[in-house]
């Protein structure tokens, strides 16, 4: 009796599993056969929502037989959880690139392969392409999607209260830092030191610009024609120093979300912004504000603004869905991606040569300056960030001391030319 | 006859001899063994191995001896770093040796008392942050240090000490001691519960009669219970040791892996980090990442090795 239902039971969990097994089998051959599924990494955690809601079903009204997934670390993460994922062979299919040789050392690892013949590569300029391209720029290997323009952004209602008007010339600047000061009411500068970063991208890189006239002296240092102790660099540290006393209490320990904080509560007057900065405040901040450029030393001054190749996106190595990732990058490359990331993420301007019109006000603004200031990247980005020490991390690190007041602007600038004349040859004469 | 007798015993001898062989110690010791040697043995000579090679653009990699070491120690590049974070490391192993396993020892005392009221409150309470999670931690003590919304400035101008207040976390010469202290304030209940442990191990009996014998409370502290806890504080101390100089996570919250300012809170876990994945624009190099890993462990060994035969064989222990 026992030994029969035993046996019944066993039979059972035969055919059970049997079906089982049938079933997954379909199941996975179904799954199979329907989609591709394109896994994209990338650092915009803060996008994620961007990607899922507007981009990736934009994408799949065309192509509904490819999946996407957006899979974002931490910005700071990302490096370091990406190459680790690349090394293990777990990376996703698509890979959003870094400007220059982050990117470039990826290529060169053999985990990105050229994209130079996906279709839409020829809607960018060498320019646009130059941050993803080898160093002859006969190779690109991720497609161009946005840069980031510097400059600052203003508080309207504290500046209509204060009866300020936005500034041209740096002493026009000083004149309403000191202003603000004066009232007492409001911090006239949100930015703090702490994360480092800042003082070198919003400060440097804001207003130096301007000082070594965009590419003319990005291009002159890269060649050696120009040294970080040159007058031109040592001024930029020079202003940078005397913000201090326009900044928050503590701003040594303020870090970049008290900054974004301190501005879109409505007590800091200007904010030295990267055009990132706009969806962030658009959201959060209950009061009107606009923009205005990286002053100039005189009123009439030829005007330079850091516009800069900041986002792209490329084709794992790896991947085992390389045609779904090349029909993707051809649609990133379309007008249609570029109208949708312009206005859904207003502050980064897509770089490929259709017009595009960016609705927000303040975004505009930013965008405008191209047409009237001229563009340029930032100045450690391009081989100069090869070496040990690593030359953007030096400029954060003298940027925050000079803004500490633990460093002379003549002591940053010799540290920077130091550093860099240590590996650089056309710098070591 | 006898012969045969002789052998065959002889034989039945030699069966059990060999079969004495343990057996059972080789199946107990096998799924430590296993999970060590895949988990810990190898990684580490696979690192120390690595930390011979050098990687080129390509990815690939050769040989190049103890040049990584070279470079490491002799280019003022690297060495100004490594010395750095060697010297922020000592500070922060100083620190904890004092302020951690002081205010520890103290508390177990304290808890040890023996007409103390919500003893077993206060060691939850104390305890409680060793079971946080560093990046709350790290977030918390932020927020509570912020100069801009911090509770700290407001609690010292309420009292009348505003102007004691400086933003700790964000000046060269306070950052690494405030840091230390927040880890400290984490991991002050590890060395609490150890001592605490020992104090209660000690019998009664040698304290009463230490007290008979005349000893005053200081006394009884000084030479009947330090002497009787001193393993586990060497115990501690050793923890605290291999602790610190693998110590990441919380200044990696707080100061991110830049550890400014000015790498004045860079340690050696920070250091490693930013060498084997890289910062920023700075690429990661696996293999320069292995040498300042390799050379981690050899100052933990030494650190270890000083206590091992320094310090735990002059060591006695009692059993009561």
């Amino acid at each position: 009796m026992t030994k029969l239902h035993s046996e019944a039971a066993l039979r059972r969990a035969g055919r059970l599993l049997a079906t089982a097994s049938v079933a997954a089998a379909a199941f996975a051959f179904a799954n199979a056969a329907s989609a591709q599924t394109l896994t994209i990494e990338s650092w915009r955690n803060d996008d994620a929502d961007v990607w899922n809601t507007k981009i990736i079903p934009a994408f799949n009204k065309k192509h509904p037989d490819i999946k996407v997934q957006f899979k974002a670390d931490p910005p700071t993460e990302y490096n370091a959880a990406l190459n680790a994922r690349l090394a293990g062979g777990t990376a996703g299919d698509l890979i959003t690139c870094r400007p220059f040789d982050t990117s470039l050392d990826m290529f060169k690892k053999g985990n990105l392969v050229s994209v130079n013949d996906v279709k839409g590569i020829e809607n960018f300029s060498d320019v646009a392409k130059s941050a993803w391209s080898t160093d002859d720029g006969k190779t690109t290997f991720c497609m161009p999607m946005a840069s980031v323009i510097h400059g600052f952004v203003y508080n309207k209602e504290i500046f209509d209260e204060l009866k300020l008007t936005p500034p041209k010339t740096l002493a026009e600047f000083h004149a309403v830092l000191d202003k603000i000061k004066a009232d007492g009411k409001y911090t006239p500068l949100a930015m703090g030191t702490a994360d480092q970063w800042e003082a070198a991208t919003m400060g440097f890189q804001n207003i130096g610009v301007n000082y070594w006239k965009g590419e003319e002296g990005r291009k002159a240092l890269i060649d050696g024609k120009q040294k970080f102790t040159d007058p031109a660099y040592v001024d930029v540290f020079k202003e940078l120093a005397t913000w201090a006393p326009y900044m928050g209490d503590g701003y040594k320990a303020q870090k970049y979300p008290d900054t974004q904080n301190l501005f879109t509560l409505g007590r800091a007057a200007i904010y030295p912004a990267g055009s990132w900065d706009v969806p962030i405040f658009r959201k959060q901040a209950d009061f009107e504000f606009d923009a205005f450029a990286p002053p100039v030393a005189k009123a009439g001054d030829k005007c330079y603004i850091s516009d800069h190749t900041d986002i792209a996106i490329g084709i794992n190595a790896k991947s085992k869905n390389a045609d779904a990732a090349k029909t993707f990058l051809s649609w990133v490359a379309s007008p249609e991606f570029a109208d949708i990331y312009a206005n859904e993420l207003p502050g980064f301007f897509p770089l490929s040569k259709d017009k595009v019109t960016v609705k927000d006000p303040v975004a505009a603004k930013f965008v405008g300056w191209r047409g009237t200031c001229e563009s340029s990247i930032r100045n450690s980005y391009q081989i100069l960030a090869r070496g040990t020490p690593n030359l953007e991390t030096e400029l954060w690190n003298v940027s925050a001391q000079v803004m500490n007041g633990a460093m002379k602007p003549e002591e940053a600038a010799k540290k920077v030319e130091d550093g860099l004349a240590s590996w650089y040859e056309p710098h070591k004469k | 006859m006898t012969d045969l007798t002789a052998t065959s015993v002889q034989r039945a001898d030699a069966v059990p001899v060999r079969a004495r062989f343990p057996v059972h110690i080789a199946v107990f010791l096998a799924p430590a063994l296993a999970i060590y040697t895949l988990f810990s043995i190898y990684p580490l000579i696979d690192t120390i191995r690595l930390s011979l090679y050098a990687g080129d653009e390509t990815g690939a990699r050769s040989f190049v001896g103890f040049q990584n070491f070279q470079t490491l120690l002799g280019d003022p590049n690297w060495s100004g770093h490594f010395w750095n974070a060697l010297r922020n490391n000592l500070i922060f192993f100083a620190i904890h040796m004092v302020v951690q396993n002081g205010i520890g020892l103290g508390l177990a005392m304290l808890l040890s008392l023996p007409r103390l009221a919500g003893g077993s409150v206060y060691r939850t309470l104390i305890f409680l942050p060793t079971m946080l999670s560093v990046v709350i931690i790290g977030f918390i003590w932020q927020l509570i240090l912020n100069p801009l919304w911090g509770i700290a400035p407001s609690l010292l101008k309420a009292v009348g000490l505003g102007s004691l207040f400086g933003p700790w976390l964000g000046q060269e010469s306070t950052a690494l001691l405030t840091v230390s202290l927040i880890s400290v304030w984490q991991f002050v209940g590890i060395p609490m519960m150890l001592i605490y442990a020992a104090l209660l191990n000690i019998p009664d009996d040698l304290l009463d009669a230490a007290t008979v014998d005349g000893a005053g409370p200081f006394s009884v502290f000084w030479f009947v219970r330090l002497p009787l806890i001193l393993p586990t504080l060497g115990v501690v101390s050793i923890l605290t040791f291999v602790a610190n100089f693998n110590a990441f996570d919380l200044i990696y919250a707080i100061k991110g892996a830049l550890a400014g300012p000015n790498f004045s809170t860079d340690i050696l876990g920070t250091f490693f980090y930013r060498t084997f994945f890289g910062f920023q624009l700075q690429v990661g190099s696996p293999t320069m990442g292995a040498a300042v890993a390799t050379a981690m462990l050899i100052i933990i060994l030494i650190g270890v090795l000083i206590y091992l035969f320094g310090v735990q064989r002059r060591l006695q222990r009692h059993t009561f």
